[in-house]
């Protein structure tokens, strides 16, 4: 039986459709990334996964219970980290937690127990007695993922869990979701972070305006784009010469300038060495070369037409839609 | 038997919550003790010789009479009080943590308005020990003090649960705040600080059927004369009216924002 399962989902706010028939399954013990940029629909999708907003159409089931007919059971089931830590600044993490584990019928005993865990498993304890409204981003992110974590749930939704959080604190809760998910815990994970879902996601789905466009694993989302190419970079008037050798070995694609050749390759890596070669045997000199390999937003500009990422990191640059 | 218990002990764990939410933010506790304070010992001083107006009821001094006023007061500003810590506990995505755990909503309401109560009964509670303090008499003794101190903590109950309505149904706090004055006229529009047969019309028309008036009656005769059977039911009526309301407009409200997010 699946973890979560979606059929044709849909939500209309008055005549705007943000989520429009959602078709989705995850398996038990799996991250599954949510990819899309804001107001792509990832957050009223979770938000109706988490009973917090009735569906207008379609159905869905969370641990094997009817997110409409079985709200309680689901919530039982799941633990929520909702968008931008939802954190009363008054309270103390630890009174946080405490509280969290009433919330989920935990005895006070035992409440008390996960909630000093969890505090030590998320590096907070030496600050749990401090007031929230103190503490730094990332801290009320763990500490918001503590408390999703007290009752152990078998699903876990994190809606964009590091949105707005340094590098440092990033990674910090990229190691923590992948250590719950060695534990079995089953995780939802929306982000617009194309690095996060690649990362962390076993399988990918990208919504844009309220639809999924695409879904698979990182790797064969990005195979179905196209191999990955190399780029280099060349000394002057070298160009046509690096070109007649580098046809031989893969297909050209459009340079992006007069210095610059890119061509495909179907081994990656393991083709570097030939295409080294080539152009050395034919005296073509060479100043920079890069392996490019196709991104998650190569494959959403090509479901889309539009970037979900405004600014590329430079590891995972420009190669083009129909490459 | 065992949700129940479970149910129970949430409610109290919020309400804990919600008392602590009060006492930690200064501009929530001030409406609720500070100023009705100030006003009591304002009126108090400023206004004494309205006791010697014809038709003013027997009273030991005005600092008796204005004890129920004053609590009245404190009681409505603790209601509003809840309503806008409710209201900032949704804009800031803090009740989307309450509506994801696995117990029945109504337990959230009601946990915020078990703070509300606990801050009523801290009223009534407060205002007695300053009205003995500065000389003002009991007339019906520890009866009297204890039905005053539960029709207080039931009313500010009430109230809390118009505010936690509101709450739900606008999800600002600063729509909640703006109601702030009107609790107000709502009191200078009963006999909560002036006896309603002295007013004038229409302020009195107004406050003979203000349910407020008869609440603040029933606060009132056990602290300056014995306990009155038929004041006593007309203050437990009004209250009683505004729970109602309080629970149709909560329930309708939580449904409306588990419909629409």
């Amino acid at each position: 039986m699946p973890a979560i399962a979606v059929e044709r989902l849909e939500r209309a706010f008055g005549d705007v459709l943000a989520v429009r028939g959602v078709d989705l399954e995850v398996d038990e013990g799996e991250i599954y990334g949510f990819l899309g940029p804001n107001g792509a629909g990832k957050t009223t999708t979770v938000r109706m996964l988490t009973t917090l907003l009735l569906p207008t159409a379609g159905r869905a089931t969370v641990a094997g219970h009817d997110v409409v007919a079985e709200a309680r059971a689901v919530r039982a089931s799941i633990g929520v980290a909702l968008q931008e830590a939802a954190l009363d600044p008054l309270m103390t993490g630890r009174e946080l937690i405490r509280l969290q584990a009433t919330l989920q019928g935990l005895p006070t005993a035992e409440g008390r127990r996960r909630a000093d865990d969890l505090l030590e498993r998320v590096d907070l304890i030496a600050a749990a007695d401090r007031r929230v409204g103190g503490y730094s981003g990332g801290m009320k992110r763990r500490l918001d993922l503590a408390a999703a974590l007290v009752h152990e749930p078998r699903v876990l939704f994190l809606d964009e869990p590091t949105t707005g959080l340094d590098p440092v604190s990033r990674k910090t809760i990229w190691e923590e979701v992948r250590a719950l998910n060695d534990e079995g815990t089953t995780v939802f994970l929306t982000t617009q972070y194309l690095e996060e879902a690649d990362q962390l996601a076993d399988n990918v789905a990208i919504i844009d305006q309220g639809r999924i466009v695409a879904e698979g694993t990182p790797d064969a989302l990005k195979a179905e784009i196209g191999n990955p190419h190399v780029q280099l970079q060349l000394a002057d008037g070298s160009v046509d010469a690096a070109e007649r050798v580098l046809a031989e070995i893969g297909k050209l694609l459009p340079p992006s300038d007069g210095r610059t050749v890119l061509v495909e390759v179907e081994n990656g890596a393991a083709d570097i060495p030939r295409v080294v070669r080539a152009l050395d045997d034919a005296g073509v000199g060479v100043e920079a070369l890069e392996l490019v390999r196709p991104t998650l937003d190569d494959v959403f500009v090509a479901t889309t037409g539009h970037h979900l990422e405004k600014k590329q990191v430079p590891t995972t640059s420009s190669a083009p839609a129909n490459a | 038997m065992n949700s129940l218990r479970v149910n129970a002990r949430v409610i109290r764990a919020l309400g804990m919550r919600s008392i602590r939410q009060t006492f930690r933010r200064p501009q929530l506790m001030a409406p609720i003790l500070v100023f009705p304070t100030l006003l009591l010992a304002v009126q108090t001083g400023g206004a004494g010789g309205a006791v010697d107006l014809p038709g003013f009821p027997p009273v030991q001094g005005f600092l008796q009479f204005m004890l129920a006023g004053a609590m009245m007061q404190s009681l409505m500003l603790a209601g509003n009080s809840g309503g806008i810590a409710f209201a900032v506990d949704i804009e800031m995505g803090f009740t989307d943590r309450l509506f994801a755990a696995p117990v029945p909503r109504y337990t959230i309401v009601l946990g915020r308005l078990a703070g509300v109560a606990a801050l009523g009964f801290l009223s009534a509670v407060w205002f007695f020990a300053i009205g003995l303090a500065f000389g003002a008499e009991v007339h019906s003794g520890v009866a009297g003090v204890l039905i005053a101190v539960f029709l207080v903590t039931a009313t500010a109950t009430a109230v809390g649960g118009i505010g936690a309505a509101i709450a739900l149904r606008t999800g600002s706090a600063s729509v909640v705040q703006g109601l702030f004055p009107l609790v107000l006229v709502v009191l200078f529009l009963s006999s909560a600080f002036f006896p309603v047969d002295l007013m004038v019309q229409p302020a009195k028309a107004i406050a003979e059927y203000n349910p407020f008036s008869f609440i603040v009656e029933g606060v009132r005769t056990p602290i300056i004369a014995e306990v009155d059977a038929t004041d006593l039911l007309e203050a437990l009526l009004a209250i009683a009216g505004i729970v109602v309301l309080g629970l149709v407009l909560s329930a309708r409200a939580l449904r409306h924002r588990l419909r629409t997010g």
